[in-house]
């Protein structure tokens, strides 16, 4: 039987933009870039890799989100992803992580899964929490922050790599796997993958198509309120010395003025 | 009063120290109950009570160990089952944060991660974070169920009160899915310095270092200092010092008194790990190098010759 491997991946604003909040306290999506999250390519990665070990496999890369959102999974399928899948709705709009998580966990049902595989955290909201909640509500085990991964006869091994240790992790297909950016370099798409991708079918979804009521998601639906965000103010000038034989001994006195020594 | 339930990050029985700063925050909201999970519950008791700890939960089932994050869910649901709290608080670990939010589904509650400082709202805790590689400041909070909140280390200072410590034994009831199984785990080397994230002064090391073995000068100075040792992306991915040491977007969040960077750049994304910290030192070759824009004091120059005379300095006045 196929291996049926799901991808979530999300379509952030480009960190070296200037990235600031809307009028509604949302991420602000008009006036930066956006692009696949970098630690979403690490997913799509490993996902790809699995699949070339399986025999037989299918990958699917799903995404949540507005129209731009489908440049994510574009990049997905040209790496070597086999299709897509985008829920799209304008209700969606300031989902919190239980909004999102609630899409695509019916997402990822409704498509079929063995193994879904997310990144790490996303580069925009970095909570990393999102592959827990998920697994929580397919209510399957999560292999996560997993530095090594392998599926092998209905099981799913992983290396987690911790502050205090490092653990071996296997658990039963199905189940929810996170990578970090250790997993293994993500590959470039090539002109033929470009080429390839351009033909690969993108499901477009509604919340009506996942049976989600407007209510549970977007701002209404959240379960956090943002109340105020502010920009910090820029940090005041320091200061700034030329090394000319007494740098460090200059340091040293200002770490003394500050009483660190 | 409203009690407020702490789950306590411990090491066989060692509380670690932004648990103790859990509980100075968890007392602006209201009496902190402490949760412990696994072998040594009952060694943290006396810590904790003189750190304000009205009553203390203890279970020490080995399924905490034997499996990842899912048993201790299912300890937590029990918890707040029995405590009724206003709020969860945990520390802002990866796998706190990881198990924070399996019980926020389970329990129907909103979540906030990373959390940089909590205090009492009147609809419920409020919350300041830190977004955009720190260039924001955001307050929040949840607004349905009981809110789970997750607190970054070196949020608040600990503050010790002596209070009941009233211990109770936890009764769990485990669920059908069981989460990951943990076939084998292999503690970390201790290295004998400050752990990265709870440290009070962080070193770090960049591209600038140039060699695994020129380490030993960012180690030198942060010994000088009593401070952990920290390294950009690019000095882990050349294989120099452990990705565990690692700074930033894809590594640690860290919020020091006192980070110093040599041979550091200070691209985006390592800004996003360390831009909270409160005084911010640098040590770069180049002028132009985005790290100046954000150092209290910093020294153009190069790290093999300003930071080895730092170091002597700092071993000659601490003689």
């Amino acid at each position: 039987m196929s291996l049926r491997i799901v991808v979530c991946v999300k379509y952030v604003p480009d960190a070296s933009g200037e990235r600031g909040f809307a009028d509604d306290l949302t991420v602000d999506r008009e006036d930066v870039d956006g692009l696949l999250s970098e630690l979403d390519e690490y997913a799509v990665e490993q996902a790809l890799r699995i699949a070339d070990a399986a025999d037989g496999a299918e990958v699917t890369v799903v995404t949540v989100g507005p129209g731009d959102a489908k440049d994510a999974l574009r990049k997905a399928l040209s790496m070597g992803a086999d299709r897509a899948v985008h829920v799209e709705d304008d209700s969606l709009h300031g989902s919190d992580v239980m909004g999102t998580s609630l899409v695509l966990a019916k997402a990822v049902e409704r498509t079929g899964f063995d193994l879904v595989i997310c990144g790490m955290a996303s580069t925009d909201g970095t909570m990393g929490v999102l592959p827990a909640v998920l697994a929580e509500r397919l209510g399957v085990a999560q292999v996560t922050l997993l530095s090594q991964v392998a599926v092998a006869g209905g099981t799913v091994t992983g290396r987690r790599d911790g502050d205090a240790a490092s653990e071996e992790l296997e658990a039963p297909l199905p189940a929810v796997v996170s990578v970090t950016d250790q997993s293994g370099e993500a590959r470039y798409p090539s002109f033929k993958g470009i080429m390839a991708a351009k033909k690969k079918p993108v499901e477009a979804l509604d919340l009506d198509d996942l049976g989600i009521g407007a209510d549970e998601v977007g701002l209404a639906g959240a379960w956090t309120v943002v109340d105020a965000a502010v920009a910090r103010p820029a940090r005041t000038a320091g200061t700034i010395v030329k090394d000319e034989g007494e740098g460090g001994r200059r340091l040293a006195e200002f770490l003394v003025g500050q009483k660190f020594i | 009063m409203a009690e407020v339930l702490v789950v306590v990050d411990h090491v066989d029985g060692a509380v670690r120290k932004p648990t103790l700063e859990l509980l100075t925050l968890a007392r602006r909201i209201g009496d902190p109950v402490a949760v412990v999970l696994g072998a040594g519950a009952a060694d943290t008791v006396g810590v904790l009570a003189e750190h304000g700890a009205v009553r203390v939960l203890t279970s020490s089932e080995q399924r905490f160990a034997e499996y990842l994050v899912v048993p201790k869910v299912d300890a937590l649901q029990a918890a707040v089952a029995v405590v009724e709290p206003v709020a969860v608080l945990v520390v802002s670990s990866a796998e706190g944060k990881e198990v924070a939010a399996r019980l926020a589904v389970r329990i129907g509650s909103g979540i906030i991660t990373d959390a940089v400082d909590l205090e009492a709202g009147e609809s419920g805790p409020v919350a300041t974070q830190s977004a955009f590689a720190a260039s924001f400041s955001v307050k929040s909070r949840v607004s349905r169920g009981v809110p789970v909140i997750t607190v970054k280390p070196n949020s608040a200072p600990v503050e010790p009160v002596v209070a009941a410590g009233a211990v109770e034994e936890l009764v769990v009831e485990f669920g059908a899915v069981a989460g990951a199984k943990v076939l084998s785990r292999t503690p970390r080397a201790a290295s004998g310095r400050p752990e990265l994230t709870e440290a009070a002064i962080v070193v770090s090391g960049g591209r600038g270092v140039n060699g695994a073995e020129n380490f030993a000068v960012i180690e030198a100075l942060a010994d000088s200092l009593g401070a952990a040792v920290g390294a950009s992306r690019a000095a882990v991915d050349a294989g120099w010092y452990p990705h565990t040491n690692q700074v930033g977007q894809t590594g640690k969040s860290v919020s020091p008194q006192l980070y110093i960077a040599s041979g550091i750049s200070g691209a985006i994304q390592h800004r996003a790990g360390m831009q909270t910290s409160k005084t911010i030192v640098a040590v770069n070759k180049d002028a132009e190098a985005p790290i100046f824009e954000l150092v209290d004091y910093g020294v153009v120059g190069d790290l093999f010759t300003v930071v080895p005379q730092l170091t002597e300095e700092i071993n000659a006045r601490k003689g």
